[in-house]
This record gives C-alpha cells, structure tokens and sequence, in this order.
C-alpha cells in the first residue's frame, strides 16, 4: 500500500469528521483550511512521486491486480488531484469568508471535504466499480451543498441536479455491469487487455455508448447538459465555485480515461461521435451563455462551452490534443473557480446575481472589477495567459487534423465567449446601477481579506502558468503519452511493482 | 434462465419509463427505483447464472472450492448498489417532500423557478 497515494485520500476524510466534530466552536472552519492545506501538500508530494518514479500504484490490503481495488497514479491523475486540492484550498478560505454559522452548524464544511474526498478518489482509482463507488461519494456531498440553506430556487435547482445524475449513474451502473458480463474483469489496466483480446469487438463498441452517456452526462456534454445551468447557480457561492471547478471535470476525467484506456478498439465509431458533441456542446454553451440575464448563470453556460474545448481534445485523439485539453482542463478549473468566486463578490456587493439589478461595482470597488478581469482575460484567451495557450494548441491539433470546421468553430466559440464577458463587465462593473443604487461595500469589509485573497491567489496562478507555460505544456504532453500508450501504466498495475 | 430473467428486466424498465414520463416527481422516483433494479438484476445476470451451483465456500485446508460454485462477485456489487441505491432514494424522498413544502407542487412542469425566465433577453444571438 502506498502512503502516496492513501494521504491525499484520507486527508480531506479525517478533515470532514475534525471539522464536523468542532463545528461551532470557531477552530472547525480553520480545521476544514488546514486540512486542505495539507492535502494540497501530499497532493504536490503525490506528484513529485509520479514525475520521479512513473506511474504509482497501491493496492487495497495487499490483494493483488485485478482481484483487489487498485489506485493508480499516472501524470494525468496526478495533475487533477494537485488541481483538486489547489482549488479546494482556495474555495475552503473563501467559504470561511461567506458561510454563515447556521450553514457551518449543518456541516458545510464537512461535507465539502467530503467531497473534495470523492473528486479525489474518483481521480486516483483504478477500478471501474471502485470509480462508481467515488461518484456516489461526491454525488451525495454534492446533494449536500447544493440544498444547504433550503431556499425556494435551490430546492428547485436540487431536484433536477439530483434526478438527472440518479439517471447517469444507473446507466453507468448498467454499462459497467455489462462490461464485466462481456469481459469478466472491472480492473480498468485488465479491462484494457480483455478488450483488445476480446473477439466480440461490436459489443464492446455498444457497451462504450453505455459510459459516453453516463460519463457525457456528468460532463454535462450537448444534450445532456441540462441540469447544470438550472441548478449550478442557487447554492452558496463557494459550492457553485467548487462544482464549477470539479464536478463537470471529474466527468470529463472519466471520458479520457475510458476512452483512451478501455475503449480504445474502434476509433473510426467513437471519434465521429465525440466531434459532434463536442462542436454542440461548444456552441449551445455559449449561445445559453449570450441568453442569460443572472451573471452566475453566464458562468455556467460558459461550464458547458467549456466542456465541448476538452471534448474536442479527445475526439481528435492525436497526443498534441491530448496534451492541449490537459492544458485547457487545468486552466478552466482554476479560472472558472475564479469566476464563480468574483461573482459571488459582486453579487454580494450589489445584492443580487440578476444582471438587472447590478451595476457600478468598477466605481465602489475597483480592486474587485480588476480581480474579476484577469479570469476574464484568461478564459477569453487572451494572450500570454492560460486561456490563450491552451487554445493554441487545440486548433493547432484540429488544424493538423485538417478539421477546418472545428477551427472555425472553436474560433467563433472563443469570439463569443469574449462578448458574453463583455457583456458581464459592461452591465455589471462599468454602467451605473439601474436603479441609482450604490453597491455596499460595508458589509464586505469584515471578511473581505477572506473573500478576495483565494480569487487574487487563483489569478496570480492563471497568471504565472501564462508566461511561464513551458513546464506545463511538458507535462501535459507527457501526461498525453501516458494516456495514448498506456504500457507503463498496465506494467505498473498489472506487473506487481509496488 | 436467462430469458425469464431479460423479459423481466424489460418488463421493470418498460413500468420504470412510463412512471418517469408520468410528468409527476414522485412517480419519477418510483420508476427510477424500479430501473435501478432492473440494473441489479442485469448485473446478476451478466455474472452468469448457474442453476443449482455451490455457495463459493473453500472446505478447511484446500485453497480453492471442490466443485463449481456460483459466482460471487455480482453479487457483492449488486450489495455495494443496493445500499447506494437505498440512500439515494431515501434522500430524493425527503426532497420530494422538501420541494413539495417550499414549492407547493410536484408537478415536473410547474417546477420551472430555478430556470431562465422567459421574458428578458439581453442580446439576440444570431450573430453567431
């Protein structure tokens, strides 16, 4: 068993019963930003194991592969469960600035390590079943937060979250089961090897459907989206943040894995798919975008906008597609993380997410308006930060490819996302608030340090990963090899090294 | 074995959709519960069925059974999912009950408040 991969597991765990038990008190919510600062440091050990030794595997009790649960790192997993806990750290003080003690009372805190715990097992496993196991753990922390407060709209926005993700899990439930009829193993390395070895090659194709929908779903990719703008904008602001960062994600952590470990057998089916719904989900995204009139709904259709970028990625499947939406996907969780946060900022300042009733907040509170403008700046893509190189290397993939419609989608995309932003920033921090109210910025002062410090620290992040890209682009693209020759990771889970 | 088994699993998901479709929360629930169980069996039966088979029992001293024996594994995920299962369908209740007690109704239709409303639009997106 590899300590390695066990602390950045049972951090957030242990942190939930602590911040739960002293929750009250005053420490629990510092309990809770402690432990994320810790697991933010085996997370970044974890990594300079992975980068040192290759691939890190553990088994469960000693139960050798693919009899017992493995958990496997490679440089993929590595880099989302360092993303998780950066993020999660960052949301944890932010959280410590907006909940309330009533909230606190109801264990938000505990639940939101709870599910930083989930997000990171879901990243870390390497069985299929164990992986469905992971996304009940988050799912269910994420019921959590998302009704924790019980307003109208929340309760609303709750029941289509829930119903609609109790659907994907029992397709993935049923595929999975399926799976394991046609090969007999769930142990994702030993799944690799059944499906090449396997002579009912249709029937693996059909099952892949099974864990497009439900993976898609999770993803919220075109059309499957649907419950995440009518409930990602209700909850408190640091849940909305967190689930915008994560969740979406972990989705579409499980579409690279499945797709380029498992279901590798026929790419000629699969990618033609892939393309399709990641041109629509590309495009409805930030249509849905242009259409909102609450700024944290903006933000979520841009989520979905987002999501069709990394899609593109792995439909093209070449590794510098790979490596490109490795480098978007670390880049949209931080900004998006960030955005939700200055919203829930400006929100507060103004009293309200409805774009009507906002306004002015650049002349009451410019340090807010320019903390909003870099995430802004990054997720529009403009150059030298996050936003831009990512984008470059996706069209250069697609170029490559000779896929000059999804150039030219991707492109158009990006033009639009630029003029929702516009749209943000023009109504809610350059006019004047329509009915000539001038933005509180007394009632932030108690916690503004709380508040603003995790958004400047993910901007400065989204910053120096912009100027300096070298080393992430590097290990993006090695986590792409790993991905596309997925060798060193069946020697290291299959081969018994510990 | 198996037939009986599928034409089962068709009956349940075929009730399990038409609840869904009902346009009602709580049938909703109710047909999403019957699916899921379909869903279990289908995993017991994609674990083969062995009619008369042994429990998997390994005798004192011996490292593995005597004879064939059921397998075993389906049916530990099938547990895992059940008690899942369970909780999940335990928590939707109570947010049934929940919504139905801030919203004052379970109809899927009328519950449109946390989506965009339908009068304003800021810009025309027709452009794209």
């Amino acid at each position: 068993m590899s300590w390695y991969l066990a602390l950045p597991l049972m951090t957030p765990v242990l942190t939930a019963v602590m911040s739960y038990l002293l929750r009250g008190s005053g420490i629990g919510r510092w309990v809770a930003v402690t432990g994320s600062a810790l697991g933010l440091g085996f997370a970044l050990i974890l990594m300079r194991q992975i980068t040192q030794l290759g691939v890190v595997t553990g088994q469960m009790s000693d139960w050798p592969a693919p009899f017992g649960i493995t958990l496997v790192a490679d440089l993929f997993s590595g880099i989302m469960v360092l993303l998780t806990a950066g993020v999660g750290l960052a949301v944890a003080v932010y959280a410590c600035g907006e909940i309330d003690d009533d909230l606190e009372d109801m264990g938000f805190f505990a639940i939101f390590q709870l599910l930083l715990a989930g997000v990171t097992g879901a990243f870390l496993t390497g069985d299929l079943f164990n992986l469905y196991v992971w996304f009940e753990v988050l799912l269910i922390s994420s019921f959590g937060l998302l009704i924790l407060g019980g307003t109208r709209a929340q309760i609303d926005g709750a029941v289509k979250y829930v119903l609609l993700n109790l659907v994907s899990t029992i397709v993935f439930l049923c595929g999975l089961g399926l799976l394991y009829g046609a090969t007999g193993t769930l142990n994702m390395a030993d799944l690799r090897l059944a499906v090449d070895s396997s002579d009912q090659q249709g029937l693996i194709t059909v099952l892949s459907m099974f864990f497009l929908i439900a993976f898609g779903m999770k993803a919220a990719v075109f059309p499957l989206f649907s419950w995440l703008p009518a409930s990602y904008h209700t909850p408190t602001n640091a849940a909305s943040a967190i689930f915008a960062g994560l969740l979406s994600k972990v989705g579409v952590y499980a579409l690279f894995r499945s797709f380029t470990l498992i279901f590798d057998n026929d790419p000629a089916y699969t990618q033609p798919i892939l393309m399709v719904v990641a041109g629509l989900t590309m495009v409805t995204g930030i249509l849905g975008a242009l259409a909102q009139t609450d700024m944290r709904r903006v933000m979520s259709y841009q989520i979905v906008s987002s999501i069709g970028f990394l899609i593109l990625g792995l439909a093209i499947g070449t590794p510098l597609a790979i490596a490109g939406a490795i480098f978007y996907l670390v880049h949209n969780v931080i900004v998006k993380v960030n955005l939700f946060l200055v919203t829930g900022v400006a929100a507060r300042l103004c009293g309200s997410s409805e774009m009507s009733r906002m306004g002015g907040v650049y002349k009451t509170a410019p340090l807010v308006a320019l903390l909003f403008i870099v995430p802004a700046f990054t997720l529009a893509g403009f150059p030298p930060l996050t936003g831009f190189w990512a984008k470059v290397m996706l069209v250069q993939a697609a170029l490559e490819a000779g896929n000059w419609v999804m150039v030219a989608v991707a492109l158009i995309v990006s033009l639009l996302t630029i003029w929702s932003l516009m749209i943000v920033w023009a109504r809610v921090f350059w006019d004047a608030h329509p009915d000539g109210l001038e933005p509180r910025t007394a009632d932030l002062a108690p916690v503004r340090l709380h508040l603003l410090l995790p958004i400047a620290a993910l901007g400065l992040a989204s910053i120096l990963i912009g100027v300096f890209p070298n080393g992430l682009v590097v290990l993006a693209q090695a986590a792409a090899a790993q991905l596309l020759d997925p060798q060193p990771y069946l020697d290291a889970v299959l081969g018994g090294t510990p | 074995m198996e037939t009986l088994l599928a034409l089962t699993l068709g009956c349940l998901v075929a009730a399990g959709v038409y609840l869904m479709l009902a346009g009602d929360l709580l049938r909703f629930l109710f047909g999403l519960t019957l699916i899921s169980n379909a869903v279990n069996l289908a995993i017991f039966a994609s674990g083969r069925i062995s009619v008369g088979g042994n429990p998997p029992l390994v005798p004192d001293g011996a490292y593995k059974p005597a004879a064939d024996v059921a397998n075993a594994l389906p049916q530990a995920l099938i547990l895992t999912a059940i008690v899942i299962g369970f909780g999940l369908f335990a928590f939707s209740l109570v947010l049934t009950l929940k919504a139905y007690g801030v919203l004052g109704t379970i109809d899927i239709d009328k519950m449109r408040l946390s989506e965009a409303k339908a009068d304003t639009a800021t810009t025309d997106g027709d452009e794209a």
